[in-house]
């Protein structure tokens, strides 16, 4: 009964913290209201330093104390008699509180031995002051149902919808505040990378800029996503989740298809496929009923992981690794919790125990696949279960899979089984250690599975995860969109919403957005439109030195994030701007420069990919997402721009800058021809040198070059003209990278030095940035 | 001892002071390179300082001679003469115990004992066994640790090699070399802390990943870099040969230029940083190609390693540059050499893997100890399992086959702090260790020992959770440490 009303109140605690909460995971002071807030204050530091011996783990209990839940943290302790962990009002007398502040290497907590390092005095204070007021427990913020909070009430006229009155409310209490809209140029490169993944072409550009109409933004946004590569761009991420690749993985890495599903995400989105649905053909398509052959062709999702041709391996070792893979993709990507901790044991840190996590992995072992299908000498492009696309299909129904010829494909995809495969505990999570039968079931702590609506199959579970009951499905899928467009989520763990996780750093604003997302029938397009037409996205990148030093990290959006761009776009960018690009959309992958000798080095010599065959004509020039991902060696200049290497599900890149970086940009020849042949295109326009350089500026940079920077190209254009006229550096073997056809009409001094200066402004810290 | 931690005290203190400067544009590079973590902003100063080096390390810097495809340690080093005496007779159920078998030899209905068809003799103070295949060795084995009960939990390449070189058979997880670079820094300002290289033998291969030198979820910044011998050591290194050194460095400066002019604009700390990596490029150009020529080296060099040292992508040529790398303070040099996994023809195929390896290895002791490096390079040799005593296929005196075998083999390890001799035994059948064992985990936690570093406090908050190269598990082999 009293956890009863604790939950009710803690769910109003909640709402009262979100709205008022001054802290957040930045930071561990006390708020300035004083008040604690067990999930903002204390939970983190209970997570982090005591659930790992008084945590969910029920194998790893010490002294039988678990400090998780209150109705054991309140019990008389079993080791120490008559001593209490917690005495609400009293810190002196709760044993947590004498142990933290003990200097006994005896006594205190945490034990020397856990390296998990003693409590800081701003900790102490927390826990005190929580346990001076009650030690009221909370449910932790994740597994709670969002709601519609009202708008903070503030009148700015920087606020253009809900989403900035989230922000700046939360930029007020800093003593901060917003920047101004960003200029047109700027504005328009950005948003133009952020729906498209490309920069915005000239003719664009001059539209956009000389719409003097109100909603001429609103307009920008319409056109942009409806293009076909808004899909392209969306793909990306989607591909990181669903560890996307064009090979099996393990040592003969050979090649497979799966491209076809790649090719119907970019559909999805494109369509505007509302999320729920997006989601639930992914997981089930082939339960549905009547299943059409796309629908079945979503589940791909779950099939896009690794599978060994290894001579010689353990089918069943492998069989269960691939379902563990699934359920690993599942929790991450889509309900953003780290449950394979609970593979082993009991999760140390969010209540899923063992029997949870193998209930939920039950859902993923009825399909009939198999551990092992022979070794390389017999692989095929795709495994149990398969589905075939006649040329018929692919020419009517599912024309939206760019084929190269008439032959049939087929995939990998999801396939149930007609009866039961019974589901144990698996000792350990090691395959040939079975202990207790389990039946399907969702994560309790998420929300009920209700048995009675809900079939116990991937169907069902699909249905439970789209509920809009649910608290994670929405949140954490808009928390990645958000991250999409702000280099980092609301939530920074994007992949981790569970106990140690970051907490949200407005979770007012998430939560508004989660269930605004719900009621608007899961509709992507709608709330990437919500997002990019508020002021905290169209503000400014510029960086003031108070918000610099008050927010180092900028959390709380004081100005526009820069971020760079992420791999596939660096390459989008330059065969964009240089006029190389071929947008065709979908197809198998394709094979563009790569420096030599990479595969051959690393290959078992066995299977189709053991030499790196690269293409040539238009399959030099398509977009970073279609360049074909061997496992073992994904591709260089992906991997030093932090792409994915798609070995396991992962929901955030890295944000490095590295030398290899600037190598890359230096000497790639993909970078070198694109600047080549942009020069060539540019003189073969007859215009003057200083127009060249301007125009190329504009197509790179995306707008219109200052005077001193105007000035510095023109001058470095210049030497390089003198060095080349006068032989000091070598023009034809300059312009001798790449492929694309030369022009020997066009004088070679002339295009070596435009070719130069425009690789400098390719290798301009802005040109890979969005700002 | 006293003069390593002073200078680790100096070492902190320049780093303090670095990161505190970490947005003055001078001081960007020698303190990113130093700590790459300090200057992406991702950690704060405690945290880097937290995980300096525990204690004094004995070793300075690893070379890590993978011999990828599992050598048979029962043609090498572990001398079982029973398997010949008992030829071709059946594996007695009490010696295999229900062990599994890889999916290969799980439907033979014999495993009859295949006795090496080489002959061992004892070298050195420890009267250690070495075969006929390893001359060389041989004559360095006073220098080396032979530990001849490690074992794994792995049967299969992938996860065995992906469990030797991240701690875990399967994840994303960093591997040893990442590690290390996270928890000690560069030695170098112009040379990546962890350099990789690959090479083959003539025997039957198994692929090598790049995921086994990846960063898992650490800064890419500690990532192995892929070095080859030969024209193009690094990748993007090269300019076009159209430009020269001074173009390219006209060039940096204008770029220099327009960046300063988008940084007065906007301020963002981040575009001085990419001015300063620019510069690092710039400095890699000159200071790479410099450590990866080996056309200068003296001949008494070249006689040492043997002459196949001069061809570029040979694991001889790797050693040698090896040894050029960690010299000029690369911290970790993973070698991979692959074709050791000898199924069938094994006593053919390891005769061509020993003649590939077997100078090279030891030259590279040799060598390291004329330089006085040795006390402070690590250098550890071995596979990811070990092969059965029984054979796989058909079986005659001078030809057989052997499967995998996670439950015992051989490794050694040279310099850097250990104690030379022979550690651990196998039974007489070479099956089973009896004396002892050392696990995977207990080798991560030893080397990292030897490096200074407490494998329990190395740790990496991710999603959650502290990651360790040891996982949960490991104990510190104190035994083989001098």
């Amino acid at each position: 009964m009293r956890r009863k009303i604790l939950v009710a109140v803690c769910s109003l605690i909640v709402a009262a913290i979100a709205f008022t909460a001054c802290l957040n995971s930045a930071e561990g002071g006390l708020s300035d209201t004083g008040n604690i807030s067990y999930n903002y204050h204390v939970r983190p530091i209970l997570s982090d330093k005591c659930f790992k011996c008084h945590g969910p783990d029920q194998n790893k209990l010490e002294a039988g104390l678990r400090l998780d839940l209150p109705e054991f943290a309140f019990a008389p302790l079993k080791e120490t008699k008559g001593a209490y962990a917690l005495v609400p009002g009293k810190p002196e007398e709760s044993e947590l509180f004498k142990r933290v502040i003990s200097t006994d290497p005896n006594y205190i907590m945490p034990t020397p031995g856990s390296h998990l390092g003693a409590l800081s005095p701003e900790e102490i204070a927390v826990l005190k002051k929580w346990i001076e007021q009650g030690a009221e427990y909370e449910p932790h913020w994740a597994f709670v149902k969002p709601e519609k909070q009202e708008l903070p009430k503030l009148k700015s006229d920087l606020a253009k919808n809900e989403i900035d009155y989230f922000i700046l409310a939360r930029l007020k209490e800093k003593g901060l505040s917003m920047n101004e809209e960003a200029d047109k140029e700027r504005l328009l490169k950005r948003v133009s990378l952020d729906l498209t993944g490309l920069p915005p072409d000239e003719a664009l550009i001059d539209r956009f800029l000389n719409d003097k109409s109100e909603n001429a933004y609103e307009k920008l946004v319409e056109t942009l996503l409806a293009t076909p590569q808004y899909g392209e761009k969306m793909a990306v991420h989607w591909m990181d989740v669903a560890r996307y690749a064009d090979s099996y993985g393990y040592q003969d890495d050979n090649i497979r298809t799966q491209w076809p599903w790649r090719d119907w995400v970019i559909k999805a989105f494109n369509e505007n496929m509302p999320y729920d649905q997006f989601v639930t053909w992914q997981m089930a398509g082939d339960l549905l009923p009547n299943a059409t052959k796309e629908q079945v062709l979503a589940t791909a999702f779950f099939r896009n992981h690794k599978y060994t041709e290894e001579g010689g391996v353990i089918p069943e070792e492998y069989r269960i690794e691939y379902v563990l893979d699934k359920t690993k993709t599942y929790t991450k990507g889509l309900l953003g919790l780290t449950a394979e901790c609970a593979q082993c044991h009991d999760h140390k840190y969010d209540p899923i125990s063992q029997k949870d996590y193998f209930s939920l992995f039950a859902f993923f072992n009825n399909t009939y696949e198999v551990g092992y299908e022979g070794d390389v000498s017999v692989s095929k492009p795709a495994k149990n279960p398969i589905l075939t696309l006649s040329n018929e299909e692919l020419q009517s129904t599912l024309s939206f899979i760019n084929r190269e010829d008439t032959s049939s494909l087929s995939v990998s995809v999801m396939g149930e089984l007609d009866t039961i495969r019974p589901t144990y505990v698996l000792n350990r999570g090691v395959y040939d250690h079975p202990t207790e039968r389990v039946q399907p079931m969702a994560l309790p702590v998420v929300m009920k599975y209700d048995t009675v609506q809900l079939p116990r199959n991937r169907l069902g579970l699909a249905k439970w995860t789209v509920d809009k009951s649910n608290p994670l499905t929405a949140r954490v899928f808009v928390n990645q969109l958000w991250q999409e467009f702000f280099g980092k989520g609301l939530v920074k763990t994007s992949g981790d919403f569970g106990m140690q996780g970051e907490l949200p750093s407005h979770p007012e604003l998430l939560d508004w957005l989660a269930v605004d997302f719900m009621e608007h029938n899961w509709d992507i397009k709608y709330i990437i439109k919500k997002i990019v037409s508020s002021n905290t996205y169209r503000q400014s990148a510029r960086v003031s030195e108070k918000a610099l030093e008050k927010d180092p990290e900028n959390i709380y959006l004081s100005h526009a994030p820069r971020t760079r761009l992420k791999a596939e776009f660096v390459r989008d960018l330059v065969l964009s701007s240089s006029g190389l690009l071929v947008k065709k959309i979908g197809g198998p992958s394709v094979k563009p420069y790569q420096p030599a000798g990479l595969w051959e080095s690393a290959t078992s010599g066995r299977g189709e990919l053991a030499t790196y065959k690269q293409d040539k004509g238009e399959k030099l020039y398509r977009r970073g997402l279609y360049t074909f991902i061997k496992l073992t060696v994904p591709p260089p200049s992906m991997i030093l721009f932090d792409a994915s290497n798609r070995d396991q599900c992962e929901v955030t890149r890295l944000q490095t800058n590295t030398p290899l970086q600037a190598l890359a940009m230096m000497n790639d020849p993909t970078i070198l021809e694109g600047s080549r042949v942009f020069a060539q295109k540019l003189i073969g326009a007859n215009k003057d040198a200083q127009t060249n350089i301007e125009t190329a500026f504009r197509r790179i940079l995306c707008r219109t070059p200052e005077k001193e920077e105007l000035s510095i190209l023109t001058r470095y254009h210049k030497e390089q003209l003198e060095l080349f006229r006068a032989g000091q550096l070598d023009a034809k073997a300059t312009l001798k990278v790449g492929e694309y056809p030369q022009d020997p009409k066009l004088d070679p001094v002339e295009q070596a030095a435009l070719m130069k200066t425009i690789n400098l402004m390719y290798n301009m810290e802005e040109a890979i940035v969005k700002s | 001892m006293e003069k390593e931690l002073y200078q680790h005290h100096l070492n902190m203190n320049r780093r303090r002071f670095l990161s505190r400067m970490s947005l003055g544009i001078g001081s960007v590079a020698l303190g990113s390179l130093l700590i790459p973590d300090l200057f992406s902003g991702k950690e704060t100063e405690e945290a880097v300082l937290q995980r300096l080096p525990h204690f004094a390390p004995k070793a300075k810097r690893i070379i890590y001679l993978f011999q990828n495809g599992a050598p048979s340690q029962l043609d090498l080093f572990d001398y079982k003469p029973m398997l010949n005496e008992r030829f071709g007779e059946d594996l007695p159920a009490s010696i295999r115990m229900g062990q599994r078998l890889t999916g290969m030899t799980a439907d033979q209905s014999k495993f009859p004992l295949a006795g090496s068809t080489f002959k061992f003799a004892q070298y050195g103070q420890a009267r250690a066994w070495i075969s006929e295949l390893l001359p060389h060795t041989a004559g360095v084995v006073d220098d080396i640790c032979f530990v001849k009960s490690i074992f794994t939990e792995a049967i299969n390449h992938d996860p065995a090699l992906t469990f030797f070189q991240t701690g875990a058979q399967v994840g994303n997880r960093p591997s040893m070399g990442a590690w290390l670079s996270y928890g000690l820094g560069s030695e170098n300002m112009n040379l990546p802390a962890y350099c990789v290289l690959l090479s083959k033998g003539r025997g039957n291969g198994q692929g090598v990943y790049s995921k086994l030198w990846t960063n898992g979820f650490l800064d890419s910044v500690h990532q192995g870099v892929q070095f080859s011998s030969g024209e193009n050591p690094v990748l993007y290194l090269n300019n076009q040969e159209a430009i020269t050194k001074m173009d390219r460095r006209s060039m940096l400066d204008q770029l220099a230029a327009l960046n300063n002019e988008n940084f007065k604009a906007f301020g963002d700390p981040e575009i001085n940083a990419k001015v300063q990596q620019y510069e690092m490029a710039y400095r890699m150009q000159t200071a790479v190609p410099e450590v990866t020529d080996l056309s200068k080296e003296p001949e008494s060099i070249v006689k040492l390693y043997g002459p196949d040292c001069l061809v570029p992508g040979t694991y001889a040529a790797n050693c040698l540059l090896a040894r050029k790398l960690s010299e000029n303070g690369v911290r970790f040099v993973q070698l991979y050499h692959q074709g050791w996994d000898g199924h069938g023809n094994l006593p053919g195929e390891i005769r061509g893997q020993a003649m590939d390896t077997d100078q090279a290895s030891a030259a590279l002791i040799t060598d390291l100890k004329q330089r006085g490096l040795l006390d402070e390079t690590l250098v550890i040799w071995g596979g990811e399992f070990g092969r059965t005593n029984y054979c796989q296929g058909p079986l005659t005196r001078d030809n057989y086959g052997r499967d995998h075998h996670p439950r015992c083999f051989t490794i050694w390890m040279a310099g850097g702090g250990v104690k030379p001799g022979v550690y651990g035994e196998t039974d007489e059948f070479g099956y089973n260790i009896v004396q002892n064992p050392v696990h995977v985990n207990d080798f991560h936690a030893t080397v990292l020992h030897l490096m200074g570093l407490d494998h329990e406090r190395l740790t990496f908050k991710h999603l959650g959770r502290r990651y360790r190269l040891t996982d949960v598990a490991g104990t510190v082999v104190k035994d083989i440490i001098a």
